[in-house]
C-alpha cells in the first residue's frame, strides 16, 4: 500500500474507530463527560476502566460510524472542550497516579469559529504542556489518522504505538498539496513526501511500537494492544516521578535534524 | 512575492506600507517603531529591528547560532526556498536568540521573523526556542519571546510537528522551576506555534491588530459557512475571548516588559 492508500484506509467506512478499540482493550469502563467549564464533546470518548486489572483513564478520539455519529463528533474533529475534557481526565488520573491511554484519530482539530473563539490554539498548547509534565505514565495509539496539532495534543506522551497502517502527519496531504501545487489532488505526491506512515514513524523515533492488523479478528488485534500497553505500563509505572518526567523530556528533546557550524546534528538519524 | 519587494525595498532603506502604500525611509519609521506615520498601520519588524527596540542598549548577546536547516526529506522546493530566504534576510533561520537585560533586567529572548519563510517552525527554530527556554532556565531567568508563524514547516514533516513537543517541555521546566515566560504575539501567529509555546506564556500580551489564531481563515470560513467578524482572530478578538491578558501598543511595550520584569524580581539571582 502507498501512503496515500493508507491514509484513505484509515478513512474507510467500517474500520474500528476509537470506541472500538476502547471497547476491545479497556475492560470495567465508566465514561466519564464533561470538561467542567463549557460543554460535552462527543468527538472525545474519555473514562476510567481496566487493563487486566490495572486502573487506567482512557482517552479517545471517535469519528462516528454512520452520518448520525459522524455529525455528532464533527467527524473526529474536537473542539476545546474535548480536549478540555481530555486534560481534566489527565490530571485526575495523576492524582491517583493512574496510567493514561489514549487512543488518537482525527483529522485535526476542529477548526470552526467557535472552536477559535474558545481558545483552540490555546487548548492544544495546554494539553501538550500539561501532558509533558504530568506525573504518571503515559502511552498514545494512534488508531488511523494522526492530524497534526490536534492529534498531538493527546500524543505527548511516554510511548506512542501506531496501528500497521495508521498515519501520523504535520500536515493532511490535500491541505499540503493545496499549498505546494494550488492542487489539492496531488494529495498522493503529498501523501509520499511528507512520510506519514507507521514505518516512518518508527524511523524517525516519533513511535516505538507497531501494532499488526488483522481485522477479520479485531479481538487478537486488541490483545495485542493490551499486552504491549500492560507490559509497557508496568515498566513505566515502576519509575519515579523524576525519572519518569526527564526520560520523557529526553523522548521529546532528541527531535531535529539540522546542521550546526557544518555538522549534521540531530540524534534521529533518517535518511530517505 | 511580496517580500522579496519588502526586503528590496528595505535594502534601499525605504519601506512602502503594505496598508497605505506610502513610502518611509528606515530611519523615520525606527523613530516611529513600524507603526506607519501615514495610517498608524503596524508594519512587520524585522528579528535584528525589534531586538533593538525592546533591549537595553548594547545589551542583546546572541546564542545559538550556526544552525541551519537540512532538506533531510528531499522535500520539493525546500532547499531553494532556503537559499532564498537566507539571501534575502541575512538569517539562517526564522528565529533570533539570546540574552539582554530590558530596563537593566536579565532575560532570555527569542524573536521570531515573519520574513523567512514566513516563520514557520522546523527543527532550526525548535531547537533554537528550545535552548533558549534551557538557558533561562539553568541561569533562572526570565523569557520573554516575540512569536509570529505561519505554523510548523511541512518541508520537514513530522519532525516540525514534533518541535512544539520538544518547545513545550523545555517551557515546562523553565515553568516548573520558577521562572517567568512572557510571550508577546506579533502579526501574524498562527498554526503551530499558537497551539504550543505562543500561548503558554504565565503573561500574554499581543501587538494591536496583530493576527492571532489556529487554524486559517479560509479554512474556519469554509467550515462554519458564514461571515466572520472583521476582527476575526485579530488580537482584539482573542483579548475579548480571554485569550490574550493584554495590548500594549509597540511604544509602550519596552516599559512595560520592563515593568513586568521589576514585578518578578529575580534580578539578583541572575547571571
Ligand atoms: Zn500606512
Amino acid at each position: 500500500m502507498t501512503p496515500y492508500e493508507k491514509l484513505k484506509l484509515t478513512r474507510q467506512n467500517g474500520r474500528p474507530t476509537g470506541i472500538a478499540f476502547i471497547n476491545g482493550v479497556i475492560d470495567d469502563r465508566v465514561e466519564l463527560h464533561g470538561d467542567r467549564r463549557f460543554a460535552e464533546d462527543a468527538a472525545i470518548i474519555s473514562g476510567i476502566g481496566s487493563l487486566d486489572g490495572m486502573p487506567v483513564t482512557y482517552i479517545a478520539i471517535e469519528k462516528g460510524v454512520d452520518l448520525a455519529t459522524r455529525m455528532k463528533t464533527n467527524f473526529g474533529c474536537p473542539k476545546p472542550e474535548g480536549y478540555r475534557k481530555a486534560l481534566r481526565l489527565m490530571k485526575q488520573a495523576e492524582k491517583f497516579r493512574r496510567p493514561v491511554v489514549c487512543f488518537v484519530d482525527t483529522s485535526g482539530a476542529y477548526p470552526g469559529a467557535e472552536a477559535e473563539e474558545r481558545g483552540q490554539g490555546e487548548a492544544i498548547a495546554e494539553n501538550i504542556i500539561e501532558m509533558l509534565g504530568l506525573k504518571t505514565p503515559t502511552i498514545s495509539v494512534v488508531i488511523g489518522e494522526g492530524g497534526s496539532g490536534g492529534a498531538l495534543a493527546l500524543c505527548s506522551s511516554d510511548r506512542v504505538y501506531m496501528m500497521e497502517n495508521a498515519v501520523y502527519s504535520v500536515i493532511s496531504p490535500e491541505g499540503c498539496a493545496s499549498i505546494l501545487w494550488k492542487d489539492a489532488s496531488r494529495a498522493e505526491d503529498a501523501a509520499q513526501c511528507l512520510r506519514i506512515t507507521a514505518d516512518d514513524m518508527k524511523n524517525f523515533g516519533v513511535a516505538e511500537t507497531i501494532i499488526p492488523e488483522n481485522y477479520e479478528d479485531f479481538a487478537a488485534t486488541c490483545a495485542i494492544i493490551k499486552k504491549n500497553l500492560k507490559d509497557d505500563l508496568t515498566m513505566l509505572l515502576q519509575k519515579d516521578d523524576d525519572t519518569l518526567l526527564a526520560d520523557r523530556y529526553a523522548r521529546f528533546r532528541k527531535f531535529g535534524i539540522y546542521e550546526e557550524n557544518g555538522e549534521t546534528k540531530g540524534t534521529v538519524s533518517y535518511t530517505c | 512575492m511580496i517580500f522579496d519587494k519588502w526586503i528590496a525595498a528595505f535594502t534601499h532603506e525605504k519601506l512602502t506600507c503594505s496598508a497605505c502604500k506610502k513610502e518611509f525611509s528606515v530611519k523615520e519609521l525606527r523613530k516611529s517603531h513600524y507603526i506607519c506615520p501615514e495610517c498608524a498601520k503596524y508594519m512587520r519588524i524585522g528579528g535584528r529591528e525589534r531586538i533593538n527596540q525592546v533591549v537595553d542598549k548594547k545589551s542583546f548577546e546572541e546564542f545559538a547560532t550556526g544552525l541551519s536547516s537540512v532538506d533531510f526529506l528531499e522535500f520539493p522546493g525546500y532547499a531553494d526556498k532556503l537559499t532564498k530566504a537566507i539571501d534575502a534576510t541575512g538569517e539562517d533561520d526564522a528565529v533570533i536568540c539570546g540574552h539582554a537585560t530590558v530596563g537593566g533586567y536579565p532575560c532570555a529572548i527569542f524573536v521570531m521573523d515573519s520574513r523567512f519563510m514566513m516563520a514557520s517552525m522546523g527543527s532550526v527554530v525548535g531547537e533554537k526556542i528550545t535552548r533558549t527556554f534551557e538557558y533561562a532556565t539553568e541561569h533562572n531567568i526570565p523569557v520573554i519571546g516575540f512569536t509570529a508563524s505561519g505554523g510548523a514547516r511541512m518541508q520537514e514533516g513530522i519532525i516540525s510537528l514534533m518541535q512544539m513537543a520538544k518547545c513545550s517541555a523545555a517551557v515546562k521546566k523553565h515553568s516548573t522551576e520558577g521562572n517567568l515566560y512572557i510571550t508577546v504575539l506579533t502579526d501574524p501567529t498562527t498554526g503551530g506555534v499558537t497551539a504550543s509555546f505562543a500561548m503558554q506564556g504565565d503573561i500574554i500580551l499581543a501587538e494591536p491588530n496583530a493576527l492571532v489564531g489556529f487554524a486559517g481563515r479560509r479554512v474556519v470560513e469554509q467550515t462554519t459557512k458564514s461571515q466572520l467578524p472583521d476582527n476575526f482572530q485579530s488580537a482584539e478578538f482573542i483579548l475579548e475571548h480571554g485569550f490574550a491578558d493584554a495590548i500594549v501598543p509597540r511604544e509602550e511595550l519596552n516599559d512595560t516588559l520592563a515593568t513586568i520584569l521589576k514585578l518578578h524580581g529575580k534580578e539578583q539571582a541572575a547571571v
